[in-house]
């Protein structure tokens, strides 16, 4: 591609995590697809540079199926292990203990769920095992409430990222609490992403248009219709939220004002 | 012991590999195991009764009666 259509939006605006640059405000899951291929090309058509991994059993009895790695290479993209089906803090300590000798790295997403149906984060878990993680020399990218005491809490305690959620997981209901996810935003000095409850692409724009360094999302992608294309809307829309945050949007006004003017009209 | 004695079925080792009971000969390492089930260390970790075993101890850490033994690796998660 010639130089003078390059985007410049991903490389001008990247942002920063742990000490790791990134061009891409998409966090990607790569659960919960059809197969493992369509994860493969999703995620690639997403633009996104960290993806989230779950910690699990392998399957004792077919050794040789088909990996996640085979198709989404930790060389390619950077592994943000999970704490997914983690509801005591007990659980995700050690599931992070396992993904880190797994992959050998400190980066990763605590999550430690409430109770169905809402998977509501458990804060109390939640700050004992950012607690027990961040001594252990993790760098958390916190899944939280949208909750601006309980965020700025995990922000003072150490962790890297604040992630409250848009709306429960896989709920598809979007940022249902702007109003805090904003508030969060403004008084923390590390990043703030929506976590969860993106179901289509002008949300991942309203959440990035509030002034989130990212956006978090799985289900929004792996349930739609035709997974890729919602990953090229996906990654379209957190460009779009972001560059409209940036300018500034315009104010908001009861009465019309026209953008024609009004003077040379005929008669 | 007679070391002209071979060991038998009733002397393997029971322990627990996921959940699933196993049986291994004496001093299966865990490098011995994960070759045994067809899997390659750079793609899971292994934790034994609890505490982590790390990549670098997989050959020298001897299995025993009664393990508790889980391997895991990264799957499709959001």
């Amino acid at each position: 591609m010639p130089d003078d259509i390059k985007m410049p939006v991903a490389t001008d605006d990247s942002w920063e995590v742990a000490g790791r640059r990134f061009n891409s405000r998409l966090i990607v899951g790569t659960g919960r697809y059809k197969t493992l291929k369509q994860t493969g090309e999703s995620i690639r058509a997403s633009g996104a540079e960290i993806v989230t991994v779950a910690v699990r059993r392998v399957n004792l009895s077919d050794a040789t199926a088909p990996m996640l790695q085979d198709f989404v290479s930790p060389k390619d993209y950077t592994y943000l292990p999970n704490t997914a089906g983690c509801h005591t803090a007990q659980e995700a300590v050690r599931t992070l203990r396992l993904a880190r000798e797994a992959g050998g790295w400190n980066l990763v997403k605590l999550e430690v769920l409430g109770p169905p149906p809402y998977l509501y984060p458990d804060m109390a878990g939640t700050f004992e095992a950012a607690a027990a993680l961040l001594e252990d020399g993790f760098e958390v990218m916190v899944y939280c409430a949208d909750d601006p005491v309980a965020a700025k809490r995990l922000e003072e305690m150490g962790c890297v990222a604040i992630m409250p959620l848009g709306a429960p997981i896989g709920s598809g209901m979007g940022v249902v609490n702007p109003y805090m996810i904003r508030s969060i935003k403004q008084n923390a000095k590390v990043p703030v992403l929506v976590d969860a409850g993106i179901g289509t692409a002008s949300e991942a724009a309203f959440a990035m248009e509030l002034g989130c360094d990212a956006v978090l999302l799985n289900s929004a992608i792996a349930h739609a219709q035709d997974p890729v294309k919602m990953a090229v809307a996906m990654k379209h829309a957190v460009i779009a939220g972001r560059e409209a945050f940036l300018a500034g949007r315009m104010p908001r006004d009861y009465r019309a004002d026209a953008s024609s003017p009004m003077s040379g009209l005929i008669r | 012991m007679p070391d002209t004695l071979m060991p038998s079925a009733a002397d393997r080792l029971a322990l627990m590999v996921n959940g699933e009971a196993r049986a291994v000969a004496p001093g299966t390492s865990v490098t011995d195991l994960l070759a045994e089930i067809g899997l390659a260390e750079r793609k899971v970790a292994v934790e034994r009764n609890l505490e982590i075993v790390p990549r670098s101890q997989y050959a020298t850490t001897i299995l025993c009666a009664g393990d508790a033994i889980e391997i895991v690796h990264f799957i499709g998660g959001g």
